[in-house]
């Protein structure tokens, strides 16, 4: 998937989370910026999670912000893979 | 007649805003026999994509245990329909909520879309049912020959708000000016035996509207209500239940009825009432609907 754009999904909602996402320059790498209302309990596996969709769309330079409300898995996962979509032009929604 | 036969209890199907994580994940907790997960009416234009992979991702991962699971896509003359069907087909909910079908061509070009999408992933095509929404005039002149189109729809339901609005009426709460199309729709699913659902009650804080308006349209022979909020949910599932003192005369007729089939009688009486093959279903209907099992009564 190759990125275009800035884009964003999801919101600070109680129980979803804000993902924006910016391409970044061949090399530079995987930036992931993240806040949760669960760090201390969950931030490891937040991350884990967000490297391993990242891996499973063949991104690798990237920057992620994360601001999360207390999201479960599967949502975490939805908005990331909406932002991914949206920047890759592969379908509309909120951009930034 | 096989008085073991179950089909599903459908008193209440709570919609639930396909973009919104929170209700998406306690849809089942509420009580309700039903969530309807809605890509349609409940999701801003520009949030179509989001809720589409929400729902995608909710779908996989929580069960819903106890609940029938149904998903509202988009219409599939909207940017947004096809998108929708390839999305949640391959997911197989117990069933998908087409809106403001209007024609014989147009359900048979979207079940043919399905049918398409299920040989792709190798599903089968009897599985995922389908619920049909009446939404306008012409649908509702259509309904019968909609429903009767393909045994893979199981329900029908009438959307009164856009059915309101293509009849432009000006007051629609009431709900006379849909009287006609209620009627119409019920009629055309007994004559296909199949569910019917009516539309949602707008007015969430009127409770008591609620109530008159769920026990009227019990009386027309809706099986259930959509609601639009979980406090809906105990008054029409209470409506739907049956009353103690229906759930014991219909229990006598069944344990009549079973003592006489063995005998190779078919007619009787039960406290002076005939009892044939038309009571027998409703009084299992009712045991049904009282969540008791005919082999223990």
């Amino acid at each position: 998937m190759e990125l275009k754009l800035k884009a964003q999904a999801g919101s600070f909602e109680s129980s979803d989370v804000l993902i924006m996402v910016e391409p970044q320059p061949q090399g530079v790498g995987r930036k992931i910026e993240l806040e949760s209302i669960v760090m201390q309990q969950f931030g490891d596996d937040l991350l884990l999670q967000i490297h391993r969709d990242l891996d499973a769309y063949g991104i690798k330079d990237i920057r992620v912000i994360i601001n999360d409300k207390g999201a479960l898995p599967p949502t975490l996962s939805a908005r990331l893979e909406t932002a991914l979509k949206r920047s890759a032009g592969l379908q509309t929604g909120t951009l930034i | 007649m096989d008085t073991n036969k179950k089909t599903f209890k459908r008193r209440t199907m709570l919609y639930i805003p396909g973009n919104n994580p929170a209700m998406l994940q306690q849809g089942s907790v509420y009580g309700a026999d039903g969530v309807l997960l809605d890509l349609e009416d409940a999701v801003a234009l520009n949030q179509k994509d989001a809720a589409r992979i929400l729902v995608s991702h909710m779908l996989r991962y929580i069960s819903y245990e106890g609940c029938e699971v149904t998903v509202r896509v988009n219409h599939i003359d909207t940017p947004f329909g096809m998108d929708d069907l390839k999305a949640i087909v391959p997911l197989q909910p117990d069933a998908i909520r087409l809106p403001k079908v209007e024609t014989v061509d147009e359900i048979r070009r979207i079940i043919q879309m399905v049918e398409e999408i299920e040989d792709e992933h190798e599903l089968p095509h009897d599985k995922m049912k389908i619920h049909v929404m009446i939404e306008t005039a012409l649908g509702v002149q259509n309904v019968y020959d909609i429903a009767s189109f393909s045994a893979r729809i199981d329900a029908i339901s009438i959307g009164g708000q856009d059915l309101a609005a293509d009849m432009q009426l000006v007051k629609a709460n009431d709900g006379i000016g849909i009287d006609y199309a209620r009627k119409q729709i019920v009629m055309a699913a007994k004559a296909c035996k199949i569910d019917v659902f009516d539309t949602v009650y707008v007015d969430v804080e009127n409770e008591e509207g609620l109530r008159e308006e769920a026990e009227y349209i019990k009386k027309l022979g809706f099986t259930g209500k959509a609601i639009i909020n979980p406090r809906q949910i105990e008054i029409v599932n209470e409506v739907f239940t049956p009353t103690e003192q229906e759930i014991r005369k219909a229990a006598k007729i069944v344990k009549a009825f079973e003592r006489n089939k063995k005998e190779g009688i078919g007619v009787f009486a039960v406290d002076g009432k005939m009892v044939d093959a038309p009571v027998v279903q409703r009084a299992l209907r009712v045991l049904e609907m009282a969540d008791i099992d005919v082999a223990e009564i």
